[in-house]
């Protein structure tokens, strides 16, 4: 396999990270909807936190998406 | 932007042009598209903040919407660090406003003028990284200032047992060290990978439609405007979002600072 095919696969793999890190932002957002429904009156002062999750599921997936990029653009 | 072949470079929009050339002292600080649109937000806030701040006893619309822009602020680092946040008001401010400014100004529709396209300066990891080395070098700053040699028990967190002293301190050392990574490189690679993905999407409409066979403007171009008027709309959401989440980290790193744990 040459090295250019080789890139290409390998940033298509990378894809996968974005499509799990995609499932993690749905189980943040998820997890606090069953837990803002059972209790509407606490939903409001654990927004914040519900970022700071989204925040750091959303960085993992966009390094996928930076290793995809670098292997078209840079290596 | 469309090449001659009909091949559309997504990366294309992220070119930096020198508008004016300058030289200082044999580097090139050209005035670019970069400058020109950093001059803009700027130019925007400005208007924005001078509109809201005729301090009338009845406030109008505006000067509501620039109240509930700083008290949005004002809240954040008052739930996160406490009443001593607000001195830290202006800078989370001015970092909050700037960056979803400067989303935002990437997303107008500046292209319909011939010749002329917005240009996104949150998408080059140059100017996100020195908006988080402020975030970062406030909480250092702040950190050693206030506390001094004390502000290195931030990586001793209360209630460490002994026979785990030798490892927290280094996993704290490592997180505390990737905080700028981590800010300027979730903003620089969301507004990048947003804009790639429309151009992208902007690439299938057009070349659907100057497709020769029939069925394909039907068939490509039309789902592909239909799906890029919904990204378009996520888009302006993760602008929001990711001001968001900027200002919101920042007022957390300045609470380990100021409180440390």
């Amino acid at each position: 396999m040459d090295a250019e095919a080789a890139q290409m696969i390998g940033a298509g793999l990378a894809a996968i990270g974005a499509g799990i890190a995609a499932g993690g932002v749905g189980n943040v957002f998820s997890s606090f909807l069953q837990g803002a429904l059972r209790n509407p009156a606490a939903a409001d002062s654990q927004q914040g936190r519900l970022f700071i999750g989204f925040a750091a599921v959303e960085l993992l997936g966009l390094l996928a998406f930076v290793i995809a990029m670098i292997l078209i653009f840079v290596a | 932007m469309a090449g001659e072949s009909g091949k559309i470079d997504p990366m294309y929009q992220f070119k930096i042009e020198p508008l004016a050339q300058l030289n200082l002292a044999g580097y090139d600080v050209s005035f670019t598209n970069s400058s020109l649109f950093m001059v803009l937000v700027l130019g925007a806030l400005w208007v924005f903040m001078a509109g809201g701040m005729k301090r009338e006893m009845v406030p109008g619309r505006w000067q509501m919407a620039v109240e509930g822009a700083t008290g949005f602020i004002n809240n954040m680092l008052t739930a996160n660090v406490g009443p001593e946040g607000k001195k830290y008001v202006p800078l989370v401010f001015s970092l909050f406003m700037f960056i979803l400014m400067a989303n935002l100004m990437g997303m107008m529709p500046f292209g319909i003028v011939p010749g002329v396209h917005p240009f996104t300066i949150t998408s080059h990891l140059t100017v996100t990284a020195v908006l988080a080395l402020f975030s970062f070098g406030t909480v250092l700053v702040v950190g050693f200032w206030k506390h001094g040699l004390h502000f290195f028990s931030l990586f001793v967190p209360h209630g460490t047992p002994w026979w785990l002293l030798w490892l927290i301190p280094v996993i704290e050392l490592f997180s505390f060290m990737i905080r700028p990574f981590s800010l300027a490189l979730r903003l620089f690679v969301a507004m990048t990978a947003g804009h790639i993905m429309m151009k992208v999407l902007a690439g299938f409409v057009i070349n659907g439609l100057n497709a020769e066979a029939a069925w394909v403007p039907l068939i490509v171009s039309f789902p592909a405007f239909v799906l890029m008027i919904g990204i378009t709309l996520l888009e302006l959401l993760v602008s929001a979002i990711q001001a968001y989440v900027f200002a919101l980290l920042t007022s957390l790193y300045i609470n380990d600072a100021v409180n440390l744990h």
